[in-house]
């Protein structure tokens, strides 16, 4: 980044550089760093408004009794803190957002790669088309996308039980009132997600130099060789990237179980995430100090995550020496 | 199509034309089988669309119910002869000699039943032996399109757009200015410690949103801002991570020389921005105005939690959920209404895909 900041000034033609004594173009150096203050400050502002504040604000938060109500605040120590182990529903609730995590991340992980190689293929014709096709369910808005697909998961009339029937099952599931079914239901739900991951990997894809495929051809390899050894190095970077983003979010699923479940997290208490616990916690119980301290809890398990993925990410993700 | 196949047979022996063969049977079974895919996927908007203009009954119907929104056919007759028109429905009904006429129950029966033949009534009172409940209804394609007008009305839609439009403009017109400018100081200027600043900046993407909650919602509590729509855009016009990457990476790329000539003409930064990097980023511009409207259009949590209680100022997401549970037990109306809270991101996005799936693919991949 220096470097370019130097090749700027150092690529201001003769005339100017000419003009300026060195006194001068110092001034004009520091001038142009306050105008970088000056257009960096929203974000700035903003950072400290709504991003750093707020982090500390909610830690100072865990050890009060804080309520919004009457505005009243009480120093409790580390109560909040002990009464995450002491509150089953949070273990319930982790233990929930974590079973989901492992049924729906390796599909949301998997499933736009699959799609992105099909488009990526030669022997498939109309892509442009098939690209925006698989793109669309992505732009939906997540609360017509719920209706739509409890509509579809219904139980007697829904269109995957009468194909399931059609195709021979007896007795098709209860998508979304069966607690052993639910979070596959949601995994379901949440593939018409897959657009920008598939767009990201295949844009990827394409990006990787033909000439390794040819010269793999060279030596004999066959497609599911060229795949393997070539294109899945080549993407890996953006898989990553995206089981990044696909961990933190899952820790913070939220909408499809509330709305679903109408808040109360049924059937039993299967669909009770950690994030209704904690609005449930703030929002429902106006119990903020207790509800800032499991937002730190789930922050430093984010945190936790990011720093694993990142460490092993050094064994499977390949950069290019480009990079 | 005989000459043809005959034809391939006889130069079948050829190894290119035997390979070229090959070639189009793998093209056209991946090119089926992937279609067949984005079918599969996409059903549920076929479903959403049909059961829209269905009635209430025809949809409770369960397992056995139609999945077209057909309609009974009745016949109007007035057929025992009190002046007034009778209803009567109509029925595929097979007659001895191995023809099935379509005529209108008058009279049900168990082991027989009087029809009228619907072409010729004037020629009285038919007998069939059978048991009726056996015959196939006549059934035609009815949409009821009125359902749509009726979620229209109830559920207010002018209002709800227009709750949803000004969060949604509002926020991208501060989601631009804020982000356009941080961008340009990441592209263009010389700041102590840009590298660190520009990972905290990326670093705010894999911040998990609950960690900023509480304070923040207790914080517009406190100056009096929940219950209105300033939580839900005022944040927007501090720049947003997603929007600077995006925009930074489009600067990035455009030549220094512009910039560098237009300095020499005496334009100040301001002047450059606006005069030699704006106009020549359209496309970036673009798709950042577009990303906030479809993210303000979907956002569900944030209006949950700062519009509780006042209904006359909810954005669709709350509303349409709101809307559906009260409905529930009609979901001809809740469907309906998903579909009209989708409109107009879907077109959106269709209008302006190539710019829009350009912008993904910055963010997404660039990193």
């Amino acid at each position: 980044m220096a470097t370019v900041d130097q090749s700027h000034t150092g690529a201001l033609p003769p005339e100017v550089a000419l003009v300026g004594t060195k006194n001068k173009s110092g001034s004009l150096q520091r001038q142009q760093r306050i105008w970088g203050w000056i257009f960096l400050s929203p974000w700035l502002i903003g950072f400290v408004i709504f991003t750093a504040a707020p982090i500390i604000a909610s830690f100072i938060f865990t050890f009060t009794r804080f309520n919004l109500g009457d505005g009243s605040v009480t120093f409790v120590g580390l109560d909040n803190w002990k009464m995450l182990f002491s509150d089953p529903l949070t273990l319930t609730s982790l233990g929930v957002t974590f079973k989901f995590a492992l049924i729906a991340i390796p599909f949301w992980l998997i499933v736009p790669i699959l799609v992105a190689s099909l488009l990526n293929s030669k022997s498939v014709k109309g892509k442009p088309l098939l690209r925006t096709l698989f793109y669309l369910p992505y732009i939906v808005p997540a609360v017509s996308a719920i209706f739509i697909w409890q509509s579809v998961m219904n139980t007697q009339a829904g269109w995957i039980n009468r194909i399931l029937r059609l195709l021979g099952v007896q007795d098709p599931p209860a998508w979304l009132q069966n607690e052993s079914w639910i979070l596959v239901a949601f995994m379901i739900i949440g593939l018409w997600g897959i657009g920008n991951a598939m767009l990201t990997t295949l844009a990827t894809m394409q990006g990787v130099p033909t000439e390794l495929y040819e010269a793999a051809e060279v030596d004999g390899a066959g497609p599911i060789t060229k795949w393997r050894k070539i294109t899945l190095p080549m993407i890996s970077p953006v898989v990553f990237y995206n089981l990044v983003l696909l961990s933190i979010g899952v820790m913070n699923y939220f909408v499809v179980p509330y709305i679903v479940s109408r808040g109360t997290g049924q059937p039993g208490q299967s669909t009770y995430f950690f994030n209704m616990h904690l609005y449930k916690t703030a929002f429902a119980y106006g119990n903020m100090g207790y509800g800032a301290t499991l937002a730190w809890l789930i922050f430093a398990i984010c945190l936790l995550i990011t720093i694993v993925l990142f460490a092993t990410s050094r064994r499977w993700v390949y950069y290019s020496s480009g990079d | 199509m005989a000459a043809a196949s005959k034809e391939a047979k006889s130069v079948n022996t050829s190894p290119f034309y035997s390979h070229q063969l090959r070639k189009f049977a793998i093209i056209s079974i991946m090119t089926m089988f992937t279609f067949m895919l984005v079918f599969l996927f996409l059903l549920p908007f076929a479903n959403m669309s049909l059961i829209s203009v269905k009635t209430t009954d025809q949809i409770t119907e369960g397992a056995t119910g139609l999945i077209w929104p057909m309609e009974p056919i009745t016949f109007s007759y007035d057929g025992d002869g009190d002046g007034d028109l009778d209803v009567y429905d109509q029925f595929r009904v097979p007659m001895p000699d191995g023809t099935i006429m379509q005529l209108a129950l008058v009279q049900p029966g168990r082991q027989t039943s009087q029809f009228l033949d619907t072409a010729n009534p004037e020629a009285g009172l038919i007998t069939w032996e059978g048991n009726w409940r056996g015959l196939d209804r006549v059934t035609e394609l009815h949409p009821h399109f009125e359902n749509f007008s009726t979620a229209w009305n109830m559920l207010d839609f002018p209002k709800v757009f227009r709750n949803t439009l000004v969060i949604a403009l509002f926020g991208m017109v501060g989601t631009l200015l804020s982000s356009i400018c941080v961008a340009y100081a990441f592209a263009r200027f010389p700041i102590p410690g840009k590298n660190i600043w520009f990972i905290i900046l990326i670093g705010t993407i894999i911040l998990p949103s609950q960690v900023t909650l509480i304070p923040t919602y207790a914080f517009f509590a406190k100056i009096g801002w929940t219950g209105t729509w300033l939580p839900l855009i005022v944040p927007h016009f501090f720049a947003n991570a997603f929007n600077v990457f995006l925009l930074r990476q489009f600067f990035m790329t455009l030549p220094r020389e512009l910039d560098e000539a237009a300095m020499i003409d005496g334009a100040g930064p301001f002047k450059v921005l606006t005069s030699v990097i704006i106009p020549q980023s359209w496309a970036a511009i673009i798709a950042v105005g577009m990303f906030h409207i479809i993210f303000a259009w979907n956002d569900y949590f944030n209006p949950l939690i700062y519009l509780l209680g006042q209904p006359d100022l909810l954005p669709i997401s709350v509303a349409v959920q709101q809307f559906n549970y009260q409905y529930g037990p009609r979901p001809e109306l809740v469907q309906a209404t998903s579909l009209m809270a989708m409109v107009l991101p879907v077109l959106l996005f269709l209008f302006a895909q190539k710019v829009f799936m350009r912008g993904v693919v910055i963010t997404g991949v660039e990193k």
